[in-house]
């Protein structure tokens, strides 16, 4: 496979210094905000290429978060599925989910740039509880905002970050989910821009976002070529599967592969397809694929997954995806509902909705659209905890027998 | 080449007036094209007229409910352009909105029809200087005047920039922050002013928070004249026709013309 390694290009190197990934990203922001971005890219450009930050950081990784994360064999839902997958296990990290990666490596930037304040956007709240866990951590006030939707059908979070110290505002606005959280962070952030950071939560905002989560998460992928190479014997797996909602551990995966033949697959949930129902959009500071109606106003996503209900997609996916280095093919709610009872009961891993869309995918697709004897894989993100009483709501109490699949 | 909006704004500086440019959220109610008329007869040297957004990141709540009002009844911007279309107020218009409505109908096809709706200019506040090319390039292939944004955090060499390439008027903020209506003017808002002020002889209008003709009066003392938009738009939302905002108008325009 020939990869693209330009600036821009679909390597998944450095964005242009217009933050481009093809024709998508950019800084689409208000005035008040692009010094703000202006800083924070040069803190970043050098941060990241400090070796003094990068030790600090893998330490952090290491031994407050708990990397890296096992590379495990799922052999019961292999023999059953017919495919062989490997389940890169980040729902294993600390507060529960890849979101830690992103936070811890934001929280030395702030403290970098003399800032001391952190507020966030979350959907299914788990980057609001890493965001807050960093800020115990570092000493930093913490503001979480959360659509009302969401702060109901993840109460469980909303109590953990209440438990950490941080603010969590509930926002009225629009979907009340988390397109309407970035817009009440984005309010915040320009109120008070000089005090505080915005530690967005996923590969999407204003350059340099999407390029700065992706470097921060791709830690990911670097781990599980490194695992996957050992178990294949130096081989690689025929597909690399993840959930995308923004997009961050897909593309946290993807990057570790990217320059290989590996197929690279994103699973969106079907009611939030932006790459395949939206059309090229500008909202929350990068031009991408959105879903939107005739006249651009912004349509509002709906899934069972909280922390994939949004209607737009990370930039670099969209390049990815108009590129065709990489597919994002779409599950329904009840394949992914079938999904979390079948790895609870097969491997003894309860998912989060979010991977539990990849599960999905590998389920539906496993002997069709990937051949028997492939290996496949999945990047497990999060932990079903957060899910558990939701899914038992949905459920009506009735845990299943996961024999749907 | 001076813009219809530039050179009446300049016009009526030279007359000695401190500028009064008021918001109007298109749609809002089925009146707003009234509304939009009372407010021109009350004093107005020029009026914007926001085409509501799903989702303003700008706006505090106040332009946020007027939006989503707007919105629901179903308000798009064609419509709110074919309703301008109908009438000519006798000052010029000003569209403000985020750029994704722009993006999606086609830079060029957008500022068209601003222009074949009588509308001079054009206020983008999403698309820094960064990204306001293009935008600006076909906004004035069709003859319509980009108004560009500085913020107090604005570094001079950019504020430059922006005052340079700024078409219509310089548009200050007042403050970091949202839209929205305040007790008092921060005092950045003077600072704002006067560092527009010693860069370009360009209209110099501030706005975000300006709610009262007290405020107009303390803010003009530095700036040219100012923009209110929540302020204004509380009446409408609270229930007020025309002849309400006529009179909110009416006591901006006194105190501004009183100094
Ligand atoms: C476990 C988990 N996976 C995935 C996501 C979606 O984010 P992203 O697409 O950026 O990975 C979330 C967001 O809340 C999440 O909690």
């Amino acid at each position: 496979m020939t990869v693209d390694e330009t600036i821009g290009g679909a390597g998944m190197g450095r964005p242009g210094d217009d933050g481009r990934f093809g024709d998508f990203g950019g800084r689409f922001m208000p005035e008040a905000l692009v010094p703000a971005c202006l800083e924070l890219e040069e803190a970043f450009a050098q941060a990241w290429g400090d070796p003094g930050f990068r030790a600090e950081l893998d330490d952090l990784l290491r031994d407050y978060a708990g990397r890296p994360s096992p590379l495990t064999e799922a052999r019961n839902l292999s023999e059953r599925l017919g495919v062989r997958v490997l389940l890169k296990r980040d729902e294993l990290n600390h507060t529960g989910s890849h979101k830690i990666n992103n936070v811890l490596g934001q929280a030395l930037l702030t403290r970098r740039m003399g800032k001391r304040r952190l507020v966030a956007e979350t959907g299914a709240g788990q980057h609001g509880v890493a965001t807050a866990t960093a800020a115990a951590l570092f000493g930093f006030d913490c503001i979480v905002y959360m659509g009302e939707v969401d702060v109901e059908r993840q109460a469980l979070n909303v109590f953990r970050m209440n438990l950490l110290g941080a603010e969590v505002r509930p926002v009225a606005s629009g979907s009340r989910t988390l397109k309407d959280a970035i817009n009440e962070a984005l309010r915040d952030w320009v109120s008070s821009v000089e005090t505080t950071h915005y530690c967005l939560g996923s590969v999407m905002g204003p350059h340099p976002y999407p390029w700065m989560v992706r470097e921060l998460q791709r830690v990911i992928g670097d781990e599980a070529r490194a695992q996957t190479a050992e178990l294949l014997d130096g081989g690689i797996p025929d597909v690399v599967v993840a959930c995308v909602g923004g997009g961050s551990n897909a593309a946290g995966i993807f990057a570790g592969f990217v320059d290989t033949d590996a197929r690279l697959v994103g699973v969106q949930p079907e009611g939030g397809a932006a790459i395949g129902r939206g059309l090229p959009g500008v909202v929350h500071g990068s031009k991408s694929l959105l879903l939107q109606d005739e006249h651009g106003q912004v349509n509002e996503a709906h899934s069972v997954s909280a922390g994939l209900d949004y209607p737009g997609v990370g930039p670099e996916h969209a390049h990815l995806a108009v590129a065709g280095r990489a597919e994002y093919p779409t599950v329904a709610d009840g394949a992914v509902l079938e999904a979390f009872q079948l790895l609870s009961r097969t491997e003894g891993i309860i998912p989060a909705l979010e991977p539990a869309h990849a599960v999905a995918w590998v389920m539906r697709e496993a002997g069709r659209g990937i051949p028997s004897g492939s290996t496949v894989l999945v990047n497990l993100c999060g932990r079903g905890d957060k899910d558990a009483v939701e899914v038992m709501r949905l459920l009506k109490g009735d845990p299943g027998t996961g024999a749907g699949g | 080449m001076t813009g219809r909006l530039e050179a009446e704004l300049r016009r009526r500086r030279s007359e000695g007036a401190k500028l009064l440019v008021p918001y109007v959220t298109g749609g809002l109610s089925p009146e707003w094209t009234d509304v939009l008329q009372a407010v021109v007869a009350a004093g107005a040297d020029a009026v914007e007229v926001g085409i509501p957004f799903s989702d303003p990141v700008m706006d505090g709540p106040t332009i946020q409910e007027a939006s989503i009002r707007a919105l629901a009844r179903g308000t798009t911007p064609e419509s709110i352009l074919a309703e301008l279309a109908r009438i000519d107020v006798g000052v010029p218009l000003v569209a403000m909105t985020y750029y994704n409505l722009a993006f999606r109908m086609g830079d060029l096809r957008f500022a068209r029809s601003l222009a074949a709706a009588g509308v001079a200019g054009a206020i983008l506040p999403d698309l820094p200087l960064e990204e306001s090319g293009p935008w600006e390039a076909e906004a004035a292939a069709a003859g319509v005047e980009t108004v560009l944004l500085a913020a107090p955090v604005t570094p001079d060499e950019r504020l430059a920039e922006i005052a340079a390439r700024s078409r219509g008027f310089v548009y200050g903020v007042s403050r970091m922050g949202v839209t929205g209506e305040r007790a008092s003017v921060a005092a950045s808002a003077g600072v704002m002013a006067k560092r527009l002020k010693a860069v370009t002889d360009k209209p110099v209008l501030i706005g975000f928070g300006v709610s009262t003709p007290q405020q107009a009066v303390e803010v003009s003392a530095e700036a040219d004249g100012v923009v209110v938009a929540s302020a204004l738009l509380r009446v409408v939302l609270d229930g007020g026709g025309p002849e309400a905002v006529g009179d909110f108008v009416a006591g901006l325009r006194e105190a501004l013309d009183a100094g």
